[in-house]
């Protein structure tokens, strides 16, 4: 509770005042960089639980951090974890509380006026989960029927972009995070949960009887997600890059890929 | 750090600013893409509905629930009634708002068939009127017990019935009495209906996470809701206000009001 006060704090101070330092430097001055993470973010950053945090971009980022600490010939280097929320992660990487956000950002315009972005690690495709008995298979066939998203993602915006340009009249139910959402799906109160695949396939994945859900139809659309960095820093942008392109030389991403992404692709 | 509010007149598809930001909201026109200030004043409009329905659930069942708690334990039904009701205040006053909301949408519709087919809308002003109500319940009971009990004496003096006395001689006398901690409780019925975000309803909560994340404006789009709670609660202050000084019984209400003083 004490920490989450203090994030909020931080946030509100940072709304004030944007904090512009140069990363590394303030790397090699306190031996020390905070990693933005997501309790819950599919495959691409996850908690284990007791202040710990795995993922692929998880995985991503440490290695990353690595070949930072060797760049600033620096003897230790504490990573500091830092869970954030869809809510919070642009402020808090804006304002320098977060060095580098590693789980499921979509990098867009929008964004990029307040954050900067490493190169493109993952896409995600944005999918339809339904009831495997129901006989839905594509967003024609949600007409005039339920369709779950989560509050503060852009899913909510690009089916109102879809009910637009398809004339495809549906209801949406909100849930208020993924968990909620797909809940919606369970108890029948949506016939459709929207949403990006890994999240989709991680929550079908953890649910009671997997085989009673099923990914369908068309892919609603292709996001880019990145690490996230702050902006106008463009020397350690350049040093996670280029910590990035050598995980890809040295054919390490595939592995990486197999470990935490594939097990999840095996239901879409 | 400078505010940009014409975050309110882009449209909610791809962000272009609209033909009409100002003029829709009057239905002077229409724009052919809603606009952010669209959105915000229809998301205003079910943070209304919802505090508007659960308040008037709450208050017939708080006044109720409160009256019955006072009844005189001469009859064995007179007891039972006393026990249920104040068996409902303790129930409602005792779990948390949110706990009560997810309660409402999640488990009671799974024992309870019908309640499935009730729109969340109903469900979260249910949620929010019985929790309401079990606080308003103590306030009429506060209320009725504050009086003179020469009242309710003088009330069966005259050979009035229970029923009678309650409703000639002690509610119009208690309900006068506690219109200020009703007036607080209507107004935190605005901002606890904040919680219907939670099951779905597009109100002013929902549409600050929702679309501080679209246009990343948070500090703009949490400022216009914050200001528009405000409005309302204060809205609500004033007609209580109002309806305090016209159901006013000159000397004997004790009020701070001046011209009353001499």
């Amino acid at each position: 509770m004490k920490k989450n006060l203090l994030v909020a704090a931080m946030l509100g101070l940072g709304l004030i005042a944007s904090v512009q330092a140069n990363t590394l430097d303030k790397i090699k001055s306190s031996s020390a960089v905070t990693m933005g993470v997501r309790e819950s973010s599919g495959a691409l950053s996850y908690t284990v639980g007791d202040g710990k945090y795995a993922g692929y971009h998880v995985e991503i980022c440490q290695r990353v951090l690595g070949d930072v600490q060797k760049q600033l010939k620096l003897k230790a280097l504490d990573i500091k974890y830092q869970a954030v929320t869809s809510q919070n992660r642009l402020p808090l990487v804006a304002n320098g509380t977060v060095d580098i956000e590693c789980g499921s950002t979509t990098n867009n315009a929008t964004r990029q006026k307040d954050v900067a972005f490493a190169v493109t690690t993952y896409v995600e495709e944005v999918r339809i989960a339904v009831k495997a008995n129901s006989g839905i298979t594509s967003l024609a066939q949600l007409n005039g029927k339920k369709v779950a998203t989560t509050t503060g993602t852009t899913s909510v915006q690009l089916l109102r972009k879809h009910e637009r340009a398809t004339g495809v009249n549906f209801d949406e139910v909100f849930g208020k995070d993924h968990a909620d959402s797909f809940l919606l799906l369970e108890s029948g109160r949506a016939d459709a949960f929207v949403m990006d695949g890994s999240i989709l396939a991680g929550n079908i994945a953890n649910s009671k009887n997997p085989k009673d859900y099923k990914i369908v139809g068309e892919v609603l659309a292709t996001e880019p997600i990145a690490i996230m960095v702050p902006k106008n820093d463009p020397e350690f942008k350049a040093a996670v890059n280029a910590a990035i392109a050598k995980i890809v030389a040295n054919g390490k991403m595939p592995g990486l890929w197999n470990q935490y992404v594939f097990r999840f692709r095996c239901f879409l | 750090m400078s505010l940009d509010l014409g975050v309110f007149c882009k449209n909610t598809l791809d962000g272009e600013v609209v033909d009409h930001c100002f003029s829709a909201l009057f239905g002077l026109a229409q724009n052919s893409d809603p606009s952010y200030l669209d959105w915000l004043m229809k998301a205003w409009g079910w943070t209304l509905a919802v505090a508007g329905l659960g308040l008037t659930i709450a208050l017939i069942l708080g006044a109720v629930m409160g009256t019955l708690r006072t009844l005189p334990t001469t009859t064995s039904l007179n007891r039972w009634l006393i026990r249920i009701s104040t068996a409902w205040v303790e129930l409602f006053r005792n779990i948390p708002i949110l706990v009560q909301v997810f309660l409402w949408y999640h488990v009671i519709p799974s024992f309870v068939l019908p309640l499935k087919s009730l729109p969340s809308y109903w469900l979260v002003s249910i949620a929010l009127g019985f929790f309401t109500s079990a606080r308003i319940a103590e306030q009429v009971r506060a209320g009725i017990q504050a009086l003179p009990s020469g009242q309710t004496a003088a009330a069966t003096a005259l050979g009035l019935t229970t029923a009678q006395s309650y409703r000639y001689v002690i509610l119009p006398m208690a309900l006068r009495i506690i219109i200020p901690p009703l007036t607080s409780e209507s107004m935190n019925l605005i901002k606890n209906s904040s919680v219907a975000f939670a099951v779905s309803v597009p109100e002013l909560t929902l549409f600050a996470m929702q679309a501080q994340e679209e246009t990343s404006k948070g500090v703009e789009i949490y400022l216009a809701v914050t200001f528009l709670y405000a409005l309302s609660a204060f809205a609500v202050n004033r007609v209580m206000s109002q309806i305090e000084k016209r159901s006013r019984i000159p000397g004997f209400i004790v009020s701070n009001d001046a011209s009353l003083a001499h």
